[in-house]
């Protein structure tokens, strides 16, 4: 079809819509941005002027603060000016189309639009229609991508890790329905971790998901035996209806990580999760909270990766 | 065309000029790259109280509308309090003075130091800020279309040489 | 009025004849007769075919006139070298009484260019519940009776809108498609629709339905034709059905005979359609299966939707892709690529369509209705807006360069559309 709709003619990033296509080089442009970023929250001015009279504008048609607060924070750490939008469904059955909502905002002088859509593709469909200086950044569309939290689930790894190429990593849960799990899994594969393992029961899997590059366990403990990594993915309500899964104690007895099960994983593994944590369902407060738990850390450093993130895409 | 001076010889030269105007208070903080490069020798030699400070001026730039964020920042790192001390701030090559306007502006940022004085390796003019070098190891002429450029060898020697812009 | 069209490629699939010569029409009828013409149209250099036959046009009348209108819709069909199209009963409101079957037929017949065939509502309002009344659409003109892409409420109302409508002969026109297998689904359920994070639909959904469809054909003798198939597993089975002498007949989208899920691309809504475009081995068995005639014809499903409804999100599109004026060059594409003589690839657009309407057009024989379409086989066209005469420009072929461009049509004698 057409050239890669993220990078411009000089394969710089001008949007970030996905980590599916984006070369090993720019995921490392961007995680080693980050790490620059990382010392700035350090300092006594959390800021720096790089975006400076550029505005951001957070379009969420999906409704989520913590995203939303990080990329608010992210952005003025970078001195943008912000303005959220949270477009609720309803304003949109009022009958503006979502190419409508851009145009509109377009208008008054965007520089990057963070976009959050419950359906798959719609950043796509935005960064089609933008000007030429205005960016796209994919805060979670559908069950499609989640790059910025691909990316800090990237660099707290490399954080820890730091060798990609040696790594066993198991993401354990609902991969089915989630966004995180496929930018995760797109953004280790590129980046050389050598064994990608998904762990859940049939239900949770798409189909065809060995596509992805990854390996399917349904026995956690199998699946968990010698991972340096491991990231639990939030089982959501919905999904507890009795279609999918029968209940969130049988999930939790077979796929939630205990501190037993942990066990199986090395020594030294880590154990991640983007949150919010549904405590008791897919992880056991003594692990949430325990030694090899980095979940907290994962929230710091998404503030660097998104500011890396708005600083490279704006600048192309 | 001058010969380059010498940049091993320059070095010993303005240590001997720092080292007689260290107070308890100074502190000294190089611009990666080449200034990180000089200021690790200096540092080295000056005994100076608090550790070397290493600043990445990437984010500071006033250059980013038109050239967007060039390569990989390096992460600034300040091991010490800035407020109130005398700082000795140190880049390889002098030349527009917008690398130091930027560095300056970054530092404020970290808080309020006492004084702030330039060191470099080598001025090469053509100024297009009014800044200006306090301690300078020499100046140079460069030619129409090259570049004043710091190497480091393998063996962590330091040399000035000449290379083609574009 | 007595027509002579001189010296074209006469291609004629239900006889085989593929020579140079002329075709004598005379009182809308083709003619035997060597007469002196009132009208002589000089086809050198074109192919002079039957007018195409397309099972599955929907015109947008009535209910949705702001995405076509019958008079855009007809012009396009004619300019297309469509002569004869079925439309589905998922109007607005559905084709389920006999007044509003009556009207579309008078409009229709008015604008004098194709011939149009309403297929019925099977059940009231479309809705899968109640039977409608079959024997008076019949009367009213219609062909045959469909749910178009609506579900029925359960496989008994299937099993007994198939036993009414045997009852009668009158043929039923069906998807096969598990509605519960298919919920929420937009795209096929496989290696591209994992990584695009789109709901799937998987080929059971199809496969698991048309299982029981065959098996009721079975038990009620029903002449059931089965519309669209989409998956390699579905061609089998038919072709299985077949051999055991199932009254079953079937066709196939002919976007599904050159496109699969890989052109989905980057969210191309244009790509979304119902069925799905399914994996590569679907495309491969069903190009094969057209070709050997398992399945009996291709039809373009033509449905107009206008742009606003395609710049959405994948999912959140109308699906459907416009495809009267695609029907033609995209046949000749398919034949081209099987190999097979111009006779063979037309056959599955003129005179097998014609054999499961029942009707006497679709082929060059004296006696035989004068529907004719004359076309420059070898004429590169770009699709791009402009050049579509439907009011839907919403096709996966967008900025394709294809071959076979219609230079005149011909219904009933007399010539309804002429290229400038």
């Amino acid at each position: 079809m057409s050239a890669n709709p993220q990078l411009n003619a000089n394969g710089e990033l001008q949007h970030l819509l996905s980590i599916e296509g984006l070369p090993p080089e720019i995921l490392s442009q961007i995680l080693d941005t980050a790490e620059s970023f990382a010392g700035v929250t350090e300092r006594e001015v959390k800021k720096v002027p790089l975006l400076r009279g550029k505005s951001v504008f957070n379009l969420f048609f999906e409704a989520s603060t913590r995203t939303r607060t990080t990329f608010e924070i992210a952005a003025k750490r970078l001195s943008a000016d912000v303005i959220n939008l949270n477009v609720a469904v309803s304003s949109q059955s009022k009958g503006e189309s979502l190419l409508d909502t851009v145009a509109n905002l377009s208008a008054m002088q965007a520089d990057v639009f963070v976009v959050r859509h419950g359906s798959s593709g719609a950043p796509y469909l935005i960064a089609r229609h933008v000007k030429a200086h205005e960016h796209v950044v994919n805060a979670g569309d559908g069950r499609h991508a989640h790059p910025t939290q691909g990316l800090l689930d990237l660099y707290t790894i490399r954080y820890y890790k730091k060798d990609f190429t040696q790594l066993t990593v198991a993401i354990v849960g609902d991969v089915l329905h989630s966004r995180v799990a496929r930018s995760l899994i797109h953004g280790l594969t590129t980046l050389g971790v050598p064994a990608v393992r998904v762990i859940g029961p049939q239900t949770l899997l798409p189909a065809g998901v060995e596509s992805l590059g990854v390996r399917v366990f349904h026995d956690m403990r199998a699946g968990l035996k010698d991972c340096d990594v491991v990231v639990m993915l939030r089982l959501q309500n919905e999904r507890m209806n009795g279609t999918l899964l029968p209940s969130a104690q049988e999930f939790f007895k077979h796929y939630g990580l205990t501190a037993d099960k942990l066990a199986l994983a090395r020594p030294d593994a880590i154990v991640m999760h983007p949150g919010p944590m549904n405590r008791g369902v897919e992880i056991d407060s003594s692990v949430a909270d325990g030694p090899h738990s980095v979940i907290l850390p994962q929230v710091t450093f998404g503030i660097a990766v998104r500011m890396a993130v708005m600083s490279i895409v704006a600048g192309n | 065309m001058a010969k380059l001076p010498e940049a091993e010889s320059l070095l010993p030269k303005l240590a001997a000029e720092l080292k007689a105007r260290i107070t308890p208070a100074t502190a000294m903080i190089g611009l990666h790259t080449g200034g990180a490069w000089v200021a690790e020798r200096l540092h080295a030699v000056l005994g100076l109280k608090d550790p070397l400070g290493l600043m990445d001026i990437a984010f500071y730039r006033d250059d980013y509308a038109k050239e967007g964020l060039k390569h990989d920042p390096k992460r600034t790192r300040i091991p010490f309090e800035v407020e109130g001390k005398d700082l000795l701030l140190v880049d390889d090559v002098l030349y527009t003075g917008r690398t130091v306007r930027a560095a300056m502006n970054e530092l404020f940022d970290y808080g309020r130091p006492s004084s702030i004085a330039l060191v470099v390796l080598a001025d090469r003019g053509g100024r297009q800020l009014p800044i200006a070098a306090q301690y300078c190891g020499a100046q140079v002429d460069v030619p129409e279309g090259m570049r004043l450029r710091l190497k480091r060898a393998a063996d962590g020697k330091l040399a000035l040489e000449l290379e083609r812009v574009g | 009025m007595k027509l002579l069209v001189k010296g074209g490629r006469i291609v004629d699939p239900a006889s085989g004849r593929d020579e140079v010569g002329d075709v004598f029409v005379a009182e809308g009828k083709i003619s035997d007769k060597k007469e002196k013409a009132d009208q002589t149209i000089d086809a050198k250099g074109l192919v002079v075919a039957p007018g195409l036959i397309d099972l599955a046009a929907r015109l947008r009348e009535p209910g949705y006139e702001y995405k076509a209108t019958l008079e855009s819709e007809m012009d396009a069909a004619v300019a297309g070298g469509v002569t004869s199209l079925a439309c589905p009963p998922d109007t607005d409101p559905p084709l389920d009484e006999p007044g509003l079957v009556d009207m579309l037929r008078r409009r229709a017949k008015a604008l004098a260019r194709a011939r149009v065939y309403p297929v019925g509502a099977l059940t009231v309002k479309l809705a899968g519940e109640r039977l409608t009344e079959m024997a008076e659409l019949a009367e009213a003109g219609c062909v045959a009776f469909s749910q178009a892409n609506a579900p029925l409420a359960g496989t008994n109302i299937l099993w007994r809108a198939m036993q009414y409508a045997a009852t009668f002969g009158f043929p039923v026109w069906l998807r096969a498609e598990d509605r519960w297998l298919a919920e929420g689904g937009v795209a096929h359920d496989g290696d591209v629709a994992t990584r695009l994070g789109l709901p799937g639909i998987p080929a059971f959904a199809e496969t698991i339905a048309l299982g029981s469809l065959l098996q009721l054909v079975r038990a009620t003798g029903s002449r059931v034709h089965v519309c669209r198939l989409s998956s390699a597993i579905a061609v089998d089975m038919i072709r299985a059905a077949k051999k055991d002498g199932l009254p079953v007949s079937c066709d196939v989208a002919i976007h599904h005979v050159h496109m699969s899920e890989m052109d989905l691309g980057y969210y191309d809504a244009h790509c979304r359609l119902e069925p799905p475009l399914r994996a590569q081995r679907d495309r491969a068995a069903l190009a094969a299966g057209l070709a050997d005639g398992t399945i009996d014809c291709a039809v373009s499903d033509h449905t107009p939707v206008d742009e606003d409804q395609k710049q959405m999100p994948f999912a959140e599109a109308e699906p459907g892709a416009t495809g009267l004026e695609l029907l033609l060059p995209l046949a000749l594409k398919w034949g081209a690529q099987a190999k097979l003589p111009l006779t063979k690839a037309l056959a599955r657009v003129t005179s097998d369509p014609a054999r499961i309407l029942g009707v006497q057009s679709g082929r060059i024989a004296p006696g035989a209705p004068a529907d004719l379409v004359l076309f420059d086989a070898d004429e590169l066209w770009r699709i791009v807006p402009a050049a579509l005469k439907s009011q839907g420009k919403n096709t996966p072929f967008l900025g394709y360069e294809l071959a076979g461009r219609v230079r005149a049509t011909i219904v009933a004698g007399k010539v309804v559309y002429e290229r400038q």
